[in-house]
């Protein structure tokens, strides 16, 4: 039982990442990444509203019928958003400017409501809670990474805007690319191809350690094929 | 001329997938097949028209008097939404071809983050009506334009032979990468 809650949990991490490997709310982390900063404060605030959602949509979902179900999910979701917005706006107003379009977006984010139609209006509240913080803890990492990369390459800091600020690049060798729109396509393709290389690796030495279990046995081993899509 | 200008800076230079990271889902999830892309750009392009016409003047001249600013979010997504139902019913009892052609975009685009972004925007940088228009129409047209490439892109892809790592939606980035590169060429355009 307990192993079963601790997957629910870590599947967001990496298996099933929802930016990396099912690819979706793909806008606000391409969009905003230009900042560690940035990329934290957005993906603390998509997390509050994935876990509030699921937590509100989850204690009603026996109440809600289903034929208007997606309006009451959108209606939820939207009213944390502008707590989001609110709250943003009134107490770190250079998150809010920089972060601009991309926080009212929240609320079409395909993950909130991928993971509410999917998970929450069909699970406990507990199961709910720790299946969204699994889920907002995988987004926020993905956008930790791809914010690092395109901060330290295109802009030579680390934590920009915050009073840790460091300067590692000099002004001469940064790669201004990586600041603009193609390198948020370029390093989120590239750290979408290392996981699939992770996964591939892992999926091999699974498949040889089968073949070899197989042959221990002495029964005719089957190969498989690779899943590529 | 000014309304030309904001057309040309709305499709190209500031163009909405490529340059704004808006609507990325559709962009990787649809664009498999022309025909598809072609449909969807056209469909996502009659909601934004359509959702920029009925929330600009919701917001100024319902929400700015009543004070309800802060609700932008809340309004905007349900007047999207139940406006992509309205053309939903519409089109079943009007044109069950279009239906047939269209419909199954139709409930996609609710959560299509062009939309909103593209409403809210219109409200942000302050626009009058027309100017309104114009831009939601450049940035749609950005959309179609760019839904219509990648999956031209697309096509040369599935035949090429790619590292096996990149294989699948990876490489789509790239493609996706390489293409926005060549739209910061448009920055130019105009001063």
């Amino acid at each position: 039982m307990a192993n079963s809650k601790l997957k629910t949990f870590v599947n967001g991490f990496l298996r099933e990442n929802p930016l990396l490997v099912l690819n979706i709310g793909l806008c606000s982390s391409l969009g905003v990444t230009t900042s560690i900063f940035n990329g934290l404060g957005m993906g603390v605030g998509m997390t509050f509203v994935l876990v509030m959602s699921e937590i509100v949509i989850s204690i009603f979902r026996k109440l809600i019928p289903s034929a208007i179900r997606l309006p009451v999910f959108i209606t939820v979701i939207a009213a944390f958003t502008t707590i989001v917005q609110l709250v943003l706006n009134a107490y770190v107003e250079s998150l809010y400017n920089a972060l601009g379009v991309f926080i009212p977006l929240i609320v079409v984010n395909c993950i909130i409501m991928g993971r509410v139609e999917a998970f929450a209006s069909k699970n406990k509240v507990g199961d709910s809670i720790l299946d969204g913080l699994g889920m907002g803890i995988g987004y926020t990492i993905v956008l930790v990474a791809i914010s690092l990369i395109r901060e330290l390459l295109g802009g030579g800091t680390l934590f920009a805007g915050t009073a840790l600020k460091v300067d590692v690049i000099p002004e001469a060798f940064r790669i201004g690319i990586f600041n603009s729109a193609p390198g948020g396509f370029l390093v989120f393709g590239i750290l979408a191809a290392c996981l699939q290389a992770w996964k591939q690796y892992q999926k091999n030495k699974a498949d040889q350690a089968e073949i070899a279990a197989m042959k221990e046995t002495e029964k005719p081993s089957e190969t498989t094929e690779g899943g590529d899509k | 001329m000014e309304t030309i200008k904001l057309f040309i800076k709305s499709a190209l230079i500031d163009n909405v997938v490529f340059i704004q990271y808006l609507a990325i889902c559709p962009f990787i999830g649809m664009t498999n097949d022309t025909e598809k892309a072609t449909g969807m750009g056209l469909a996502t392009t009659f909601v934004i028209m359509l959702a920029t016409a009925v929330t600009w003047p919701l917001y100024k001249l319902v929400m700015v008097p009543l004070g309800l600013e802060f609700l932008q979010t809340l309004f905007f997504i349900l007047v999207i939404a139940s406006l992509v139902q309205l053309v939903e019913f519409f089109l079943k009892k009007m044109s069950p071809g279009l239906y047939n052609a269209m419909g199954v975009y139709l409930a996609l685009i609710t959560t299509n983050c062009a939309v909103l972004g593209i409403t809210i925007n219109c409200i942000s940088k302050n626009y009058n009506y027309v100017q309104s228009l114009v831009y939601a129409f450049g940035s749609a047209m950005g959309f179609l334009i760019s839904m219509v490439i990648m999956s031209g892109v697309r096509s040369r892809v599935k035949t090429a032979n790619i590292p096996k790592a990149f294989a699948g939606t990876p490489i789509l980035y790239v493609c996706a990468s390489l293409l926005s590169l060549a739209f910061l060429g448009f920055k130019g355009l105009i001063k």
